[in-house]
This record gives C-alpha cells, sequence and structure tokens, in this order.
C-alpha cells in the first residue's frame, strides 16, 4: 500500500449536506453496520483509479438507498431489485463509465430477482456489490431470501423453517453457473482480514470492469447489528461464523485472465435504414421554415394541466411532435398517480433548441391551466414573464399575479360551438402557435393528421387550432 | 493535538465516531478505548491512548463511518491541511443552504471565520 495518509476517501462529499437534519457528517446507517465499511472500500478504489468523474452510483430501495447523500459520484435512484436494469441503461447509453449498481439481498435476491440474472447472463460491463446481511434491515427486520434456517426474524419469529420459507439462495453460486460474468467473488466484512480481502475483491471487480467491461459481482457477508439485535462486534462474530458457514467465502468463478474484453461499440440498426424498415415517407416539410424557428435560442417548459379527459396529454404531445417537425429538442412525460381517477391530470414538455437534460418541469415558462385546480396548484411556480394560458369558459377565477402573461380563452366554449367538446385542446394549441409564436402555423396544420389517430376528426381539430389562431389575432 | 510528535498517529473525530467499538475490538496493539463521556449524539466516542500506533489501517479499514478515522504514517503530512481555528482539527470546508455565503468546518460544524 503506497498510500500514506488513510483518512475519508475523496469519492465521498465533504459533508453530507443533502441528509435531513443538523448532523453533515455522520451516514444514516446504524453504528456497526457494514455498509459504511462497504462505502468506503469503494470509495477508496474509485478515487485510487481515478474514476470517480465517470462513475454512476445506482442504489436501490433498502438501506442503501441513501448512498447518494455520501457517494460524490453521478447518482441515480432505482425502484426495487430494479438496479441491474438501471445500470444496464446507464452503461449501455455511455459505454465510458463506471456503473456500479449496490443492491441489498431483500432487493438483490427477492424483488430483484429477475434483473440481476438477466443482467449478469447478458454480461453486461457493470460491477455488482450484493451486500447479503441475512435480513431485510431498513423495514425492520423481515425475512429475506437468505436468512438462514432456524434465523428468527420479524415475519418469522420462531425462525425460517425449511417446510415454510425453504432453503436460504446462494447468489454467487448461481450467478457463477452463468456463462457470462467474468469475476464473481464472495467476501466478508467479519474481521480485519476479511475486510482486507474484500477490499481486494472490490478493487478487483471495478478493474474488470474498467479495462474489460465485463460483469462482476461480489457478494459481501455484513452485520446488521441492529436487526440482529447484537452488538456491533457479536454482530461480525456472527457473520463470521454462522453467516460464512452457510455462505461459504471465495471465489466463484474468474475468467479475467482469459477474458479478452467486450467490446464497448454499441450494436445498432444504422440511422440511414430505420426510416426503410418502418416504412416511414420522406418529410415533405419545407426546411427553410423551419430554419426561421428552430435557428432561434429558446427554452420553453411547459406544464399542462387540467381534469383527466380534457385531452391534457394528447396537447402535450402534439406540441412535442410539432416541435419534432420543427427540429427542436423536447420532451414529453406525463404526471401519473392517483390524480388519474376523476381528479388533475397533468404533463411536461420542453421544447429547446438545446438538447433538454431533464423532462422534469419544476418552474414552467407556460402553464396551460384547463381546470381551476391547476391554476391553483401551478400559478406560484410560472416564471416570471412567464405566460398562463386559461380556459375562461370553465375557470372563473383569474390568476392574480401581474408579472405574467395572462391569457384567458373560451376554449371549452369556442369547442362546443365547433361540435365537440373534446377539441378544447386544440383549440388551445391554436392560441399558444399564435401567441408564443414558436413554430409555423402552416406545418402545424399541415401535419396535425400524422398526430391525430382518428383519421375522420382530422379536419375537425384543424378548425379548432384555426379557432384557436384567430381568437388570438382578435384580441389584438 | 502536537504537531511535533512525529510518530505515526491515529485522530478519530469526536462528533463522527458512532462508538460501534469495531476499532477497538480490531486494534492489534489494544491502543484504543471508549471514552466516558458522551459526544453530542449520545456515544461513546473511541479514544486513542495517544502512543503506539503504527499506521497499519487496521481502525481505517474496521470503522463504517466515512470520516471518523484518519490514519497518518508521516507527520509532515499533517502540514498539507488547514486547521480549524475553533476546534484544532483539520477541516474541509461545506456551505449550508441556510446560511448563504458562509463556510463552516466539517470537523466541528462552526462557521469558519478567519
Amino acid at each position: 500500500m503506497s498510500k500514506t495518509i488513510l483518512r475519508k476517501p475523496e469519492a465521498f462529499y465533504d459533508a453530507f449536506t443533502r441528509k435531513a437534519g443538523d448532523d453533515f457528517l455522520t451516514t444514516t446507517y446504524c453504528p456497526g453496520c457494514g455498509h459504511g465499511i462497504l462505502h468506503k472500500l469503494v470509495a477508496e478504489a474509485l478515487e485510487d483509479f481515478g474514476v470517480q468523474k465517470k462513475t454512476m452510483f445506482v442504489s436501490p430501495v433498502g438501506c442503501s438507498v441513501f448512498a447518494y447523500y455520501y457517494m460524490d459520484v453521478g447518482n441515480v435512484q432505482a425502484a426495487h431489485g430494479r438496479a441491474p436494469a438501471v445500470a444496464t441503461a446507464l452503461k449501455r447509453s455511455n459505454p465510458e463509465s463506471v456503473v456500479i449498481s449496490y443492491q441489498g439481498d431483500g432487493d438483490l435476491a427477492a424483488i430483484g430477482g429477475a434483473e440481476i440474472l438477466n443482467a449478469a447472463n447478458r454480461g453486461e460491463g457493470i460491477t455488482v456489490f450484493f451486500v447479503n446481511n441475512a435480513i431485510y434491515g431498513m423495514t425492520g427486520g423481515q425475512m429475506a431470501p437468505t436468512t438462514l434456517i432456524g434465523q428468527p426474524t420479524m415475519t418469522t419469529p420462531l425462525g425460517r423453517t425449511l417446510e415454510n420459507e425453504g432453503y436460504p439462495i446462494r447468489m454467487s453460486e448461481i450467478i457463477a453457473t452463468l456463462e457470462a460474468p467474468v469475476y464473481v467473488d464472495r467476501v466478508m466484512l467479519g474481521d480485519i482480514k476479511s475486510i482486507r480481502q474484500a477490499r481486494k475483491a472490490v478493487r478487483k471487480a471495478l478493474e474488470i470492469q474498467i479495462e474489460k467491461n465485463g460483469f462482476s459481482f461480489i457478494e459481501v457477508l455484513s452485520a446488521c447489528p441492529s436487526n440482529l439485535k447484537m452488538t456491533p462486534v457479536d454482530a461480525q462474530k456472527w457473520v463470521r461464523e454462522v453467516l460464512a458457514d452457510y455462505f461459504p467465502l471465495g471465489v466463484k468463478k474468474d475468467i479475467s485472465a482469459t477474458f479478452p474484453g467486450k467490446s464497448k461499440e454499441r450494436h445498432l440498426l444504422p440511422l440511414s435504414e430505420i426510416p426503410t424498415i418502418l416504412d416511414i415517407k420522406e418529410s415533405k416539410i419545407n426546411k427553410d421554415i423551419i430554419q426561421n424557428f428552430s435557428g432561434k435560442d429558446f427554452h420553453e417548459e411547459i406544464k399542462i394541466a387540467g381534469f383527466g379527459g380534457q385531452g391534457v396529454l394528447s396537447l402535450g404531445i402534439v406540441l412535442s411532435e410539432m416541435g419534432m417537425r420543427h427540429d427542436f429538442e423536447v420532451s414529453w412525460i406525463p404526471s401519473y398517480g392517483p390524480e388519474m381517477r376523476g381528479g388533475t391530470a397533468n404533463c411536461s414538455v420542453h421544447l429547446s433548441n438545446k438538447k433538454i437534460g431533464s423532462p422534469v418541469v419544476d418552474r414552467p415558462t407556460v402553464l396551460v391551466a384547463m381546470n381551476l385546480p391547476s391554476i391553483d396548484k401551478f400559478e406560484k411556480d410560472v416564471m416570471e414573464g412567464g405566460y398562463i394560458f386559461y380556459d375562461s369558459s370553465l375557470i372563473n377565477k383569474a390568476p392574480k399575479r401581474n408579472d405574467l402573461h395572462v391569457i384567458a380563452i373560451p376554449a371549452t366554449k369556442i369547442a362546443d360551438e365547433l361540435g365537440t367538446t373534446k377539441i378544447a385542446n386544440m383549440v388551445i394549441v391554436g392560441a399558444m402557435i399564435e401567441k408564443l409564436k414558436l413554430m409555423s402555423q402552416e406545418i402545424v396544420i399541415d401535419s396535425i393528421g400524422e398526430v391525430i389517430k382518428n383519421k375522420k376528426l382530422i379536419g375537425i381539430n384543424k378548425q379548432a387550432i384555426y379557432k384557436g389562431i384567430e381568437f388570438i389575432k382578435n384580441l389584438k | 493535538m502536537s504537531k511535533s510528535e512525529k510518530n505515526p498517529k491515529v485522530i478519530i473525530r469526536w462528533e463522527e465516531c458512532k462508538g460501534c467499538g469495531l476499532c477497538i475490538e480490531a486494534c492489534p496493539f489494544d491502543l484504543l478505548y471508549p471514552s466516558e463521556d458522551f459526544n453530542s449524539h449520545g456515544y461513546h466516542p473511541t479514544v486513542y491512548v495517544g502512543e503506539g500506533c503504527t499506521a497499519c489501517g487496521t481502525c481505517f479499514y474496521s470503522c463504517p463511518e466515512p470520516g471518523a478515522i484518519s490514519v497518518y504514517k508521516i507527520w509532515d503530512e499533517w502540514t498539507e491541511f488547514a486547521y480549524c481555528k475553533n476546534c484544532g482539527g483539520e477541516y474541509k470546508v461545506f456551505t449550508r443552504e441556510t446560511h448563504p455565503g458562509k463556510q463552516f468546518c466539517t470537523n466541528c460544524q462552526e462557521e469558519i471565520t478567519e
């Protein structure tokens, strides 16, 4: 070991200011928790290999969910058990990055069993750290797939039995039977000797990823003093003597010496072939018209909200589809949730001439409100100098702020006069393109037919857009 | 904290130690012991007896807290770091959203006054 100082690795934040509360120095982990030790080993390796800046840490659900409080690297939090799937996406979209999936036993062996097996079988160039403490830690000590026979837990108070729950799963052995994994090892955090072995395994696993783009899997037997109801020292002893007895330590598979390395190239269809395969006809859009719009420097964050059924989501889709036809960068993301059932629905749209970092809209520059609760909910968030378009036939209370452009459109009334209330959203589309001058009216009208699924309704949708445009023109 | 001692040494930060005792168990020379006093979180932090450390790093690797333990092999390296006037410890700076424009010591969490 060449280092002469052993101190908090650089891959940790200096202070954990994302944490709630006032103490920014210590982790959320209980005294004696194995997570802290493994975090330290990983952080040290990332610093030593000089890859901190290009590392992505995927933390799933469990105690390790808060790894993003501590690790000063790119962080993504995945749904329960899905960390290997998220890690796959991160690695494939950025093959030069170092991607770490850091999972517990409840997460990896129970709910995430399918994801880890398939990621391992595909041989993704990621490193998986599997912290096995034989129990569900964060939720209060329920039985995990790795809980030992006879071990009492919250959900098996008399101990796990063969008859009811079956044998504990040895994940490393299962992974080692697959062809693709390069390095599968089981280590423990049981005493200083085993911790140093774990340190070696962690570094080797990361090296395999960095140098050969291979899949490596490190199972780490670790202590959970709180849920084992032992002192930290006794819990480590339990790991050494009991847990390591059922889960034998050692390398389960290691083909790193002969593994030639996996290509980082992506196997994609050439872009030029895609239109032929999907039978997409060449665009008839006049490139000169587009240039007038896409050449401008702009970034609009649009929030569209209303009742479910008012066409709130499809308004967003139309805007982003039309944006694409103008060569903009676009994103569209709906808000799902309990609101879907009769309450308010909303979606977020980005239209920009620059790349979009995140599809989320916190501070909209344009708010489209199609019911009163949306005004109440989002009015305060709109950027100064932004726009609010609201349906004045349904909302009898105008927005209060005076630092905004507020445009009242009786969209539902106009739509009703055309014959169906369902096209109120298209009236607003018309008003928006006329008011914001973001897009060419000609192109929107011409290509609306490609977006509307029911071809019988194309005519009435066009009429609605015209009505919206007219309405704004008559305002002036 | 005397800088004149040239021996290797271990620093255990009072407020960052959770008193789990893993380092005490692991130290091959029995140089660590739990303090009788509490820190502000209610733990009995580990204390170094003051001499005999060989900088083997055993306590560092057995400690679950990222920053609680630092081990120094050569005393000259002490001079690389800044020292907080409040607590006398080496520190790094962090900021708080609630106190814009001010800097705090990671060691004692007090504001840094130059």
